[in-house]
């Protein structure tokens, strides 16, 4: 019977049963799992073209003025990025400052005293934190700090950016710090050290490399924005003599050349760009680095 | 009554010498500890408040001046005084529109394909690159949305539109480039890999068991990926694309340079408009009276009230997601 | 009860029943050959087997001894995990399942499965549950997914708890009725052979006792070939048994043969509990 009858088993299925042959139930499938294929391909090529025009419109423009110089006057060739690069540097230097220290506490405390009420609104305003458009936080440091200090200033733009830090930060440590295991702590406190002291020097210390991971991305994060900087750092053309005066910054200094009608601006725009995300991409790749297998969670 | 009394304990335990001092000693460190990690929390709680606060009084002006009009008119003329934020709010409900449009079926298959397609090799590169879309900054996507986007779109996308549906009113005007279709394409792409990376956990922590238990039933892998693991995760995915707009409602710098900040309302998406955090990027610091930054404030302050409703309501849906699945 | 009586009728000898004799006469998976890997590691050696239609076959051995990925070879699960492979022969009902043009979709709708834990598809009802594999073959006609639910819970044992309830989420029953509920959706598309993999390793000792009992009764219309950890259970259900041990087939036999008196030395070193 079986040699008679050379059946597949698609066929006997349909004989015994009744269902229908399921060709098109296979053509779907094939057709639906390369659409899925298609939507990932569609969402990685934006970047890829990003990367490549701004490295192919921005590698011209890097030179060593563009690290040195001053921004030329519009019609002289020439000049560079040099203050708004320092400025960057400078501000967000600042804004780590602030935003490091109360970004990494703040993850301690959530992970080591997370529990009540307390310390589950305390999580839910952190997570809501890294989700306020940073536009609406320049608004409010320019009501808190530029208009009682009667001007714009590096300070300001530090501090917009600290508040935009301290979030991500905190998410990351209280991630990387919950995967350490509870007998660790108790060892420690078995052995009767405080437990501020187990927590600085046996959980934290055994965390250093992700927690840097969540500093890296956070500095990397606030290189770039610009929104929060508009009315808080503002931009400058010149060398900023204090911090308490108007300073440019790489940012905002793309900004403005790329709305600008200047054909040499554009181009410094693009270098600009390119400097950004350089420090971006390397920055993610370290922490990729750092991160992997320790089985984090990025935070959102 | 009750702090007081720890207070005091506190207090006493200082000063007492005997029997477990060096216990007591500890203690109180320990106790210090705490509370200056808790004075931090405290004051990030405070933070939070006074953003609120000092965001409604920078407003209160404007709110006053203008009532609830200020929401639903919109004349927005510095000159005459008039300010009424409707054109903004349509900018920015349309633009987040049309990016959701574009990136929830591309965010959702790309993670399906993270999740259930991909080869091993490949699933670290992919993943590594959908990282890197969330971390290019926003000026460098507006920057390539002036100089190469908003040409292509005026160029290629709006002519195919308008003449395969230029009937439909959101379809018409001249190609311009600049406007609301490519600011939608601009948050459509910064947006994805929110949406990618929610969904992509929401379909890791479905068990395995109902993919199997699908393909034993003599489940396609599509029907597999259907039943199984778009069923199933379907409130997540809802968080993740709730999470997504309230990312796009607040994007300020790439819509800002490519929208073309014009306040009108049209129906049509190749026309310029602005939305309520572009409108504040480019008018607040050149703003010089004072009912114009309320105005502006206000706006602000609106954007920010929405995207906290917005945000509060994805995370809520993610954390009832992530506790089920882990109970 | 129904337990006592099967393995009555297999002892008994000349005086068996009609469907008994009908059911032992035909044979109906024959494994050849079969391999079964995870990448290097070979976790199948060569097996050999033969079921008779109509019978219950535990497979026992200590864990990690390959049956589960032996069984989930037999409906062509194993090669959905990655790296995994399988070489040899399944014939059912004369056609080799990894016959080049065989279908593994159509294949999973003749072998049937259940699984360890309960996994019931959480965002569907009791009802859509059961019809989930008739609705991807394409069935929709009300009137037949009707008449299947209730034939196919009534199989379960589970008709007369849930058919007020239906409409309500497959989740919300207790683990054994889900179990249960897996039992019927899988019963459904009518499969000649189910294979159960622990099926009660997850439930509590009544829910385990309602599923044997069932599994006593599908008899009559399936083949039925469980993986269990539980000796007593291989020995109130099954009609033969195979001892499997670091991926081999030490012993198929019927399963009086297998527990009274085992050929193998290592079968019976298992069965008495004296390794594994």
């Amino acid at each position: 019977m079986v040699a008679a009858t050379p059946l597949t088993v698609t066929t006997a299925v349909k004989q015994e049963f009744g269902f229908r042959v399921s060709d098109f139930r296979r053509f779907r499938s094939t057709a639906m799992l390369a659409t899925i294929w298609g939507f990932s391909l569609a969402a990685i090529i934006p970047l890829l073209f990003v990367f490549y025009f701004v490295t192919s419109k921005g590698v011209g423009g890097l030179n060593w003025d563009f690290f040195t110089a001053l921004p030329a006057p519009v019609g002289q060739e020439g000049g560079g990025m040099a203050n708004a690069i320092w400025g960057s540097l400078m501000i967000v230097g600042m804004a780590a400052c602030i935003g490091v220290p109360v970004g990494v506490l703040t993850g301690v405390f959530l992970s080591e005293f997370g529990e009540g009420k307390f310390a589950a609104t305390l999580r839910f305003t952190v997570d809501l934190m890294t989700s306020v458009p940073s536009i609406i936080l320049g608004l409010f440091i320019y009501t808190i700090l530029v208009v009682p200090m009667n001007g714009f200033s590096a300070y300001a733009g530090a501090v917009a950016l600290a508040v935009i830090m301290f979030p991500i930060v905190a998410k990351t440590t209280e991630e990387v710090l919950k995967l350490i295991p509870d007998h660790i702590r108790e060892a420690g406190l078995a052995l009767g050290i405080p437990r501020w002291k187990v927590i600085i020097s046996i959980v934290l210390k055994g965390s250093v490399g992700p927690v840097a991971t969540g500093v890296i991305l956070a500095v990397a994060r606030v290189m770039g924005e610009t929104a929060p900087l508009l009315f808080t750092a503002f931009g400058n053309s010149f060398w900023s003599e204090s911090p308490s005066q108007p300073t440019a910054t790489l940012p905002v200094a793309i900004y403005q050349y790329a709305i600008s009608p200047f054909k040499q601006w554009h181009e410094q725009a693009w270098a600009g760009a390119l400097v950004l995300v350089m420090i971006v991409f390397f920055a993610n790749l370290i922490t990729r680095v750092i991160m992997r297998g320790s089985g984090v969670k990025r935070s959102r | 009554m009750d702090s007081f009394s720890k207070i005091q304990m506190t207090v006493l335990s200082m000063f007492s010498t005997n029997g477990r001092g060096r216990r007591r000693e500890i203690h109180f460190a320990d106790r210090v500890f705490y509370y200056l990690l808790k004075a931090i929390g405290v004051g990030i709680l405070l933070l939070c408040a006074s953003l609120i606060i000092f965001l409604y009084k920078a407003a209160e002006p404007a709110i006053a001046e203008f009532g609830w009009d200020f929401f639903i008119t919109n004349e927005w003329d510095p000159e005459a005084q008039e300010y009424g934020a409707l054109a903004f709010i349509w900018g920015t409900v349309v633009s987040s529109f049309i990016a959701l449009l574009i990136s929830v079926p591309v965010s959702v298959g790309a993670a399906l394909f993270l999740t259930e397609l991909s080869p091993k090799w490949l699933k670290a590169p992919v993943g590594f690159l959908v990282e890197m879309l969330a971390a290019i900054p926003s000026v460098v996507y507006g920057l390539w949305g002036i100089f190469l986007l908003a040409p292509f779109v005026r160029d290629y996308i709006q002519p195919i539109l308008g003449n395969g549906f230029g009937f439909l009113p959101f379809f018409q005007g001249p190609p311009l480039g600049v406007g609301m279709l490519t600011a939608g394409i601009i948050l459509a792409i910064m947006i994805t890999p929110t949406i990618t990376a929610i969904s992509r956990e929401v379909f890791r922590s479905i068990p395995d068991l109902l993919r199997e238990g699908a393909l034993a039933l003599g489940a396609t892998r599509w029907e597999m990926i259907k039943v199984a693991v778009l069923k199933t995760g379907v409130s997540g995915i809802v968080g993740a694309v709730i999470l997504g707009l309230g990312r796009a409602l607040g994007e300020t710098m790439a819509v800002a340079m490519v929208i073309g900040n014009r306040a009108e309302i049209s129906l049509s998406v190749f026309e310029p408009a602005a939305t309520m955090a572009s409108v504040i990027a480019n008018e607040y610091a050149e703003a010089n009276d004072d009912i114009d930054l309320a105005s502006l404030a206000a706006v602000g302050f609106a954007l920010f009230f929405v995207s906290l409703i917005i945000n509060t309501i994805a995370r809520f849906i993610i954390w009832r997601v992530e506790s089920k699945s882990k109970g | 009860m129904q337990v006592k009586t099967s393995k009555a009728s297999k002892t008994t000898t000349a005086a068996n029943s009609l469907e008994s004799d009908n059911s032992e006469s035909k044979t109906i998976l024959t494994i050849r050959d079969l391999n079964a890997y995870f990448g290097d590691f070979h976790a199948v050696k060569n097996v050999n087997m033969d079921v008779d239609a109509n019978e219950v076959v535990a497979l026992i051995g200590p864990s990690g001894c390959g049956k589960s990925t032996y069984i989930r070879t037999l409906n062509r699960l194993h090669e959905e995990i990655d790296g995994a492979t399988v070489s040899g022969e399944v014939v059912l009902n004369g056609e080799n399942i990894y016959a080049g043009h065989a279908d593994p979709v159509s294949i999973r709708t003749k072998v049937g499965m259940v699984f360890q834990k309960p996994n019931p598809f959480p965002s569907m009802t009791i009802f859509d549950n059961v019809v989930a594999g008739l609705k991807l073959a394409g069935i929709r006609k009300r009137s037949v997914l009707e008449e299947t639910v209730e034939r196919c819970l009534k199989q379960a044992a589970l008709w007369d708890e849930v058919k007020d309830k239906l409409k309500e989420p497959g989740m919300s029953l207790s683990g054994g009725q889900q179990q249960r509920l897996c039992i019927a959706r899988t019963l459904a598309v009518n499969p000649p052979v189910v294979l159960m993999d622990e099926p009660t390793s997850a439930l509590d000792p009544i829910s385990t006792s309602k599923i044997e009992e069932l599994i006593t009764e599908l008899k009559t219309q399936v083949t039925v070939i469980i993986v269990t950890h539980n000796m007593q259970q291989a020995s109130r259900i099954s009609d033969r048994t195979a001892f499997f041990y670091l991926g081999e087939l030490i012993e198929y036999d019927e399963t009086k043969q297998i527990f009274m008196d085992p050929k193998e030395d290592r079968t019976e070193r298992y069965i008495s509990g004296r390794f594994g």
